[in-house]
């Protein structure tokens, strides 16, 4: 405990890090996966395609992926850029697959009913299927953002400084007490920000109810 | 691309395969650790999951525990516990990090296999008189073993990934290489590690997507692909 | 014979599915529970074979309480029919049929043989034995499920909805397959249903449940039809309108009856005594 008190400035400056790194992931997860996953959806073609390339990205372990990266795109090794590509990855991987299955789960009946009252595709797609679809995409916005904050902090085995950095340091003085604090930071910081994404669903959705 | 002829040129060469640790070893000590954790993992979540799914009792706390555990950053843990069993545990300590980290999604795999079933299928099963236990063990966990294999295959690819970063507490396994060659800045040695981890990781990965296809009862398929 | 004596079934969120029934069902016949949704029909079903316990009274076969019976040997003894089949979908429908037969210790052989039989006996073509039940057409499906049911020779039959969930082309050739069925077999039978012309037709006797499994009428279909208890039997049952609110109307060539909406629906005959 002792270590924590002296540490605070540390511990304040190394979480506001760690949501800076991971919170660009986690947005561009979002972003990039409502198209590809609307492809897996659509089409009988892509969906194979799709769920086998994401399937495979999500496979690599991540000390893997950052080695791989680097020759792949002309970027450095020990990089930022590096880091956020990789859990920018793995975030596109898992919400793919919500998101089509999130589309999926738009029953058939609704959406030939918007049909019939004359929406277009692209008004259909943003009015009424994505919306529905809503629920299960916040599911897997939520197990997104979980995964990519706890999975952030491997950024220090490439010389990213963040919550790992406590896992690392702690590890060379032998301080137990300076990875617990950031394990538990890690996990407090996450589930902060999935119950946030809880009660911003409820704001945004309000007729999905509690499940949700 | 140089680095990628490289890197595949470092897989070859006689320096890995005998060097103060030989790849073949590596890969040997890679799966090992794999195996036996995920096993371990298995035989206490799989008992558990099942008796979750079919009772119903425990639901929340499982539930919670495989939900809680994607927060649970698995480099963090394994080198508190390496820290916490001291140094010359370092065996011990990774391994009981890496079945902490697989019991979660396996948990999971078991519970919601049984729960999935449909419940006028259970409910038919008990009508026609079929005690507990024989419900459980003729028509829940057969018709649940798909998403069981699907839990063993999550905690699989999770086990695979840390047993990488465990890489950094000890010489072994395939992490090794790059937690050394980030030292060194050895790079080629770095994606060629990386490529063989891959390669494991989508051999196993592949594996366990055939056996979950194997596992779906024949009746089930059948209904599947249609009359 | 079954005797339900003042059951009650209250649910743990205090809902009251069961308020004080008794009934005396008779060996050999058929007795149709008719109600519409939450009159507590399937719940005093289940309760004939232990899938629901009564909160208070109790239930007697041949007078002995089966609270005392085993929950799975006395399902055992009793043939299920459910909705939608409730078939184990993993298995064949030969080893579906065979199901209570092996769980009861028959040897494999001996229980498939058996089953076979059995499919005979609902009219199943015995080369749908070795499929699954997802290959079978909604129909064919039901017809497994009376198999299962009757596989073990079980005195007492209870069907839940059996025929909810088919067409009604298919429903009524089940229906009169279970007629045909029952008077070779005189099982005593136990028949749910919302559908109030399937109880007329299959029911020796009928009983109408209001919600919480009142009573509001028991009797032959004759009886009910022609005497109803009251202004909600006969709403019920439509005789104010519809297709039993019948009248004559007198044509050159006899009388005809005519439903309330207008239509001819049969002739007037002489009765032959």
């Amino acid at each position: 405990m002792t270590w924590v008190v002296d540490n605070l400035d540390l511990i304040g400056r190394l979480t506001v890090e760690h949501l800076r790194q991971s919170a660009l992931p986690i947005l561009l997860g979002l972003l990039l996966s409502i198209p590809l996953g609307w492809l897996a959806f659509r089409f009988r073609l892509t969906r194979g395609l799709m769920l086998t390339v994401v399937g495979l990205l999500y496979t690599i372990p991540s000390l893997a992926l950052f080695a791989l990266l680097p020759p792949l795109l002309g970027i450095s090794f020990l990089s930022e850029i590096n880091l956020v590509i990789a859990l920018t990855i793995y975030a596109v991987a898992i919400m793919t697959r919500f998101v089509a299955d999130a589309l999926a789960s738009v029953e058939p009946h609704v959406r030939q009913a918007a049909d019939a009252v004359g929406y277009g595709a692209w008004r259909r797609f943003w009015q009424v299927d994505l919306p529905l679809a809503g629920p299960v995409v916040l599911a897997g916005l939520r197990v997104t953002a979980v995964s990519t904050i706890s999975l952030c902090t491997v950024g220090i085995l490439i010389g990213i400084d963040n919550l790992g950095y406590l896992f690392t340091n702690g590890y060379q003085r032998q301080i137990v007490a300076e990875i617990l604090a950031g394990v538990v930071a890690v996990v407090v910081i996450a589930l902060v920000i999935d119950r946030l994404l809880v009660v911003l669903g409820r704001a945004l959705m309000p007729w999905a109810g509690k499940g949700a | 691309m140089d680095l990628f002829a490289e890197a595949i040129a470092w897989i070859f060469s006689t320096d890995t395969q005998s060097g103060s640790l030989p790849l073949s070893e590596a890969i040997a000590t890679h799966l090992a650790f794999t195996v036996v954790s995920v096993l371990i993992a298995a035989v206490i979540a799989v008992p558990a999951g099942w008796l979750v799914g079919h009772t119903g009792r425990g639901r929340e706390i499982a539930v919670g525990l495989s939900g809680a555990a994607r927060a649970v950053p698995s480099f963090g843990l394994v080198l508190l516990l390496v820290l916490v069993f001291g140094v010359t545990h370092k065996v011990g300590a990774s391994t009981t990090a890496f079945v902490l980290l697989a019991i979660p999604p396996i948990l999971a795999g078991a519970y919601s296999g049984v729960e999935a079933v449909e419940r006028r299928i259970v409910d038919g099963a008990r009508a026609v008189g079929m005690t507990s236990s024989q419900v459980l063990g003729k028509v829940e966990i057969p018709l649940g073993l798909p998403l069981l294999i699907g839990g063993l295959r999550s905690a699989t690819l999770q086990v695979v990934a840390t047993v990488t970063l465990a890489g950094y507490v000890g010489s072994w396994g395939l992490g090794f290489y790059i937690v050394q060659g980030i030292q060194i800045r050895d790079f080629a040695q770095i994606l060629g590690a990386a490529l063989v981890i891959v390669v494991l990781a989508v051999l196993l990965d592949l594996l366990f997507a055939l056996a979950e296809r194997a596992v779906v009862p024949r009746g089930v398929r059948a209904g599947r692909d249609g009359r | 014979m079954i005797e339900f004596r003042s059951v009650t079934k209250t649910y743990p969120d205090g809902t009251d599915a069961v308020a004080d029934f008794s009934l005396v069902v008779p060996a050999h016949t058929t007795t149709v529970l008719v109600g519409s949704s939450g009159s507590g029909k399937t719940t005093l079903l289940r309760m004939i074979n232990r899938m629901v316990e009564p909160t208070s009274g109790s239930i007697e076969i041949d007078g002995e309480p089966i609270a005392q019976r085993d929950p799975v040997r006395l399902r055992r003894s009793i043939g299920y029919v459910l909705q939608n089949g409730g078939l184990l979908p993993h298995h064949r429908v030969i080893d579906n049929v065979a199901t209570v037969l092996r769980l009861e210790g028959t040897p494999k052989q001996e229980a498939r043989e058996k089953a076979a039989e059995v499919l005979d006996v609902v009219g199943l073509d015995r080369s749908l034995a070795q499929r699954y039940p997802s290959q079978l057409s909604g129909g064919q499906q039901q017809r497994v499920g009376v198999a299962r049911a009757l596989a073990a020779d079980p005195n007492i039959l209870l069907m839940d909805e059996p025929f909810g969930a088919v067409d009604p082309i298919v429903r009524a050739e089940l229906q009169a397959e279970t007629l045909r069925l029952q008077q070779e077999l005189h099982k005593t039978v136990v028949f749910v249903t919302h559908d109030i012309d399937e109880a007329f037709l299959l029911g020796d006797q009928v009983v109408i449940l209001s919600t919480g499994a009142q009573v509001a009428q028991v009797g032959s279909p004759s009886e009910i039809i022609e005497n109803p208890a009251d202004d909600f039997v006969a709403s019920f049952i439509g005789t104010e309108r519809g297709a039993r609110a019948l009248r004559t109307k007198h044509t050159d060539h006899g009388t005809v009856l005519v439903d309330g909406a207008g239509r001819t629906q049969g002739r007037l005959v002489e009765s032959s005594s």
